[in-house]
């Protein structure tokens, strides 16, 4: 068998460095990068001097630049780097990116939160721009002339008064011999907005691109090391079983099956480490997958054999009836009740979602000399270092990790169980070990989009807009993944649910508690995904309560232009002074996305109808119109969505295009089909046969996206489309049929 | 011993008759541009051509590809107009199912040069996209039609 060593895309860092070294080039480092920006982490402060950290430039003038986010899909892969191009004023064509390992020197690696702009565009401005001085510097110290009096053009410095100019790969070697500037002593000339040749353009396109279409990039499932061998695990089926005994006689039968092994269940919290079970090890993919079959194995007991979705629904609902912890409280809301009016209720629900990337997890792991060396399609290659160092007990220093491109993640792949199945096998077998998930695996072991149950309470004054509005919440939270107690959630509450815009004078949010059985985890927009759900399903709900046209009934739920009142954790100081929660601008997105659809233009009812919804998440402001046809057997047709965002300043408008036109497919998944169940602990859904994607034949046939131009710091872009979809096309349902429907998926309610 | 074809080559397997070709493809072949979605024909990323139709290799067994001529996305050359339709549109995102979703049109196109919607739709819907990306997909395949024509 010819095994090719799949290097191409992920050089060393060492390999990089004496590379770049040899061929006289100039480095660009830590040093220069501001404190505040490092200051999250605490150990990044402290990083050690690197010079390859971030970008060099070859005496041939090739730049390269240091991807530390990974690639999912979203496009930051190729968004960091552009920054930096341009304020180096670089020519995009010589332009090469090379990703980062996972190391705590680049601060903060994980790829989720849709932060990967948000939090790394000035740092990248500030990279960019300290190449272009330092190279100036270089090339007026040749020209003896003053560096005021130089400019560049792209990747080229330019002494127009002599008509001079100097190549950059002609001036790397004399830059690199040159003192980085420190931010303190020269300001920095960053670029004015108007001189940027990239940001904010269209010229630019992904990186990987022509890889993409030609089958030539390397995704996770492509990773190769000399001397692999295949690994297919048969994983619990209930939540924290362990083995209790198990035959492998049939599967050693099987063509290419070389042996089995054991991986130990976790002891909890879960959080990332592997789920334990019975490994089947092969000469290739096939013979591990055809192995598996052929394994019995009996499982202990676990407490989360008690988990089925039926009465865990029914559970989920009492608890939203009673009180809660109240997690924001404005005026007096059970006051508001008392004083009578029209008092409206509605109680919501929404199912598991699983991630379903269509890459299901994989990984390639070689243990040597107590060390690790890890290949991953992962969102978050300091948690495979993390991970893999607690499972084997080594120095997360001695994990090297990797970085492929992900085919997909959308939160599943921030979390390395799979990483870790690896490495602890490798470490068994001495050699470097690939395990592939199948779907069914990818399925069955999710870590899933929580199941959550809302109830929603509101009383409505003469003009028809609420006096009260009460909202509680209660689902498992992603905290149960990393402590067994928690029961309340924690994060999830700003996603959505303490930051209600609505300009209403009663206000109360509340959580109540519940208990996880499978693992809980961060699937793209997260919370957002049911909060969005009941809040604006309820709005609509008032609106045609209070028989008004529901986009203006929208609009004066946001009320008057202002920064809502909000109460920020210490450490998101950023958020409070760079993003408040500024109504102007979702007041635009609703105007917008109503001018944009026709809205109330056309008529409704009689099976056609649209719906609108406006949610704010990871700082990104939405509006959402969804048109629907209800066909004479039920079945939903969506001919239409229009969408308008204000994400602040944005790097490629193409990609936030096309990550808006998928965000509306990702809501039509859900909102048509998407529900995961579980029955005595194990989860009833296996493949795309049970657990059903929006097909092209069902996705909107057309997505209009406007982005709102904006000199507002980047916001994110990856999620914050996927939250409005489901209630806009909810309302839209409404509008054609006259039927609320308030439960995910729509699936489940027959229209007709 | 199985006797086949992979873009223009003969190539000979003897292991399992069982094995999908697509685990040939990839574990043996080291043709990895093909991908691992399902393993039950419900997400089209594992297409490949045989004897020029779209197939897929995931529920292909190794003993039907015999005498066979097979293409994977690695033998697409030079450059289709599908794959520039592809790059000037810029579908992809992940990227991961677009080997498969290319394959796909490619073989689609052959027999239907002027494709309406509803002619892509139906040729379309078995090649799922987590990422979202059919508009753009859509769109490609009228552009790769219309330079094709």
């Amino acid at each position: 068998m010819k095994i090719i060593e799949n290097v191409s895309l992920h050089v060393s860092r060492r390999g990089f460095l004496n590379g770049a070294l040899a061929s006289g080039v100039f480095v660009l480092s830590a040093r220069f990068i501001p404190e505040p920006l490092w200051a999250a982490e605490g150990e990044t402060v402290a990083a050690a001097f690197d010079p390859s950290l971030w970008m060099s430039i070859a005496s041939d003038g090739t730049v390269t630049v240091v991807a530390h986010r990974s690639e999912m899909g979203c496009g930051s892969r190729t968004a960091l780097p552009l920054v930096v191009a341009d304020e180096l004023d670089a020519d995009w064509s010589k332009v090469k990116i090379d990703q980062a390992v996972g190391d705590p020197k680049y601060g903060d690696q994980d790829t989720d939160g849709s932060h990967s702009v948000r939090s790394s565009f000035d740092l990248m401005r500030q990279v960019g721009a300290t190449g272009r001085v330092m190279l100036i510097s270089a090339a007026a110290t040749q020209w003896n002339v003053s560096p005021k009096d130089c400019t560049t053009e792209p990747h080229f410095v330019v002494h127009r008064a002599s008509s001079r100019k100097l190549g950059y790969g002609e001036l790397a070697a004399a830059a690199a011999k040159l003192p980085i500037p420190k931010k303190e002593d020269v300001p920095l000339p960053l670029k004015k907005r108007s001189e940027w040749r990239y940001i904010g353009k269209d010229s630019n396109t992904l990186f990987d691109l022509p890889e993409m279409v030609t089958g030539k990039a390397i995704f996770g499932m492509d990773a190769t090391r000399p001397g692999m061998v295949y690994a297919s695990v048969e994983h619990p089926p209930v939540l924290g079983q362990k083995i209790k005994s198990y035959d492998d006689k049939a599967a050693l039968k099987v063509p290419g099956v070389q042996k089995t092994l054991t991986i130990d269940t976790f002891k909890p919290p879960h959080q990332f480490q592997p789920l334990g079970g019975v490994a089947v090890i092969a000469d290739n993919t096939w013979a591990a997958f055809k192995g598996r079959k052929g394994l019995k194995v009996e499982w202990e007991s676990s407490p989360h054999a008690v988990y089925n979705s039926a009465p865990f629904r029914k559970t989920l609902e009492a608890t939203s009836r009673q009180p809660g912890k109240v997690v924001r409280n404005v005026g007096d809301v059970d006051a508001a009740f008392a004083k009578g009016g029209k008092i409206i209720e509605a109680e919501y629900y929404t199912p598991h979602l699983a991630h379903v990337s269509m890459e299901p997890p994989v990984a390639v792991a070689e243990y040597r000399d107590g060390k690790v060396m890890a290949w991953a399609p992962t969102q978050n290659p300091q948690a495979v270092q993390e991970t893999i160092a607690g499972v084997l007990g080594i120095k997360k220093e001695d994990v090297t990790c990797h970085v492929t491109l992900l085919g997909g993640g959308f939160g599943r792949k921030s979390k390395p169980d799979q990483v870790a199945e690896a490495a602890v096998l490798s470490k068994q077998l001495g050699k470097p070990v690939k395990v592939v998930w199948s779907r069914e695996d990818d399925i069955h072991c999710d870590f899933f989009h929580s199941v959550a149950a809302m109830y929603m309470k509101a009383a409505i004054g003469p003009d028809g807009k609420p006096t009260a509005w009460l909202q509680r919440t209660v689902y498992p939270p992603i905290g149960s993944t990393f402590d067994v107690s928690a029961t309340y959630a924690l994060d999830e509450m700003g996603l959505g649910w303490n930051n209600l815009p609505f300009d209403i004078p009663n206000h109360r949010a509340e959580n109540g508690p519940a208990d996880f059985h499978v693992r809980i985890g961060w699937l793209r927009s997260v919370a957002n995904i049911y909060h969005a759900f009941a809040i604006h399903s309820f709005a609509d709900e008032l609106a045609k309560a209070a028989n008004k046209d529901s986009v203006q009934y929208l609009l004066d739920l946001i009320g008057p232009a202002r920064i809502v009142p909000l109460e920020y954790k210490e450490e998101d100081a950023d958020e409070k002074q760079r993003y408040p929660l500024d109504t102007a601008r979702l007041r635009r997105v609703v105007e917008i996305a109503a001018e944009k659809s026709g809205w109330g233009k056309t008529s409704t009812g009689k099976g056609r109808g649209m719906g609108i919804a406006a949610h704010r998440s990871f700082l990104t402001y939405v509006a959402t119109v969804v048109e629907v046809e209800v066909d004479s057997k039920g079945q939903v047709h969506i001919p239409n969505v229009w969408t308008a965002l204000d994400a602040g300043t944005v790097v490629s408008p193409d990609n936030v295009r096309n990550q808006f036109e998928g965000a509306a497919v990702f809501g039509t998944s859900l909102a048509l089909f998407g529900e995961i169940t579980a029955t005595n602990g194990v989860i009833d859904q296996s493949n795309f046969n049970n657990y059903q994607l929006a097909r092209m034949n069902r996705a909107p046939r057309h997505v209009d996206v406007h982005i709102v131009e904006s000199e507002a710091p980047p916001a994110g872009v990856g999620e914050p489309g996927v939250p409005p979809f489901a209630p806009a096309l909810y309302n839209a349902v409404f509008a054609a049929t006259g039927k609320r429907v308030r439960e995910l998926p729509l699936s489940k309610t027959k229209l007709v | 011993m199985i006797r086949f074809k992979v873009n223009g080559k003969e190539e000979t397997f003897d292991g399992d008759p069982d094995m999908p070709l697509l685990w040939y493809l990839r574990d043996v072949a080291q043709l990895t541009g093909t991908k691992f979605g399902c393993g039950m024909a419900l997400c089209g990323a594992c297409t490949v051509h045989q004897n020029g139709a779209a197939i897929r290799s995931c529920v292909t067994a190794m003993n039907s590809v015999g005498g066979t001529e097979i293409t994977t996305i690695e033998g697409i050359a030079p450059i289709h107009p599908v794959q520039k339709a592809w790059m000037e549109i810029r579908v992809p995102q992940c990227g991961y199912c677009q080997t498969g979703q290319i394959m796909q049109a490619i073989a689609f196109l052959k027999d239907n040069k002027n494709p309406s919607d509803q002619d892509i739709d139906t040729a379309m819907s078995g090649n799922l996209c987590r990422c979202g990306t059919y508009q753009r997909i859509r769109a490609a395949i009228h552009q790769a039609a219309k330079e094709t024509a």
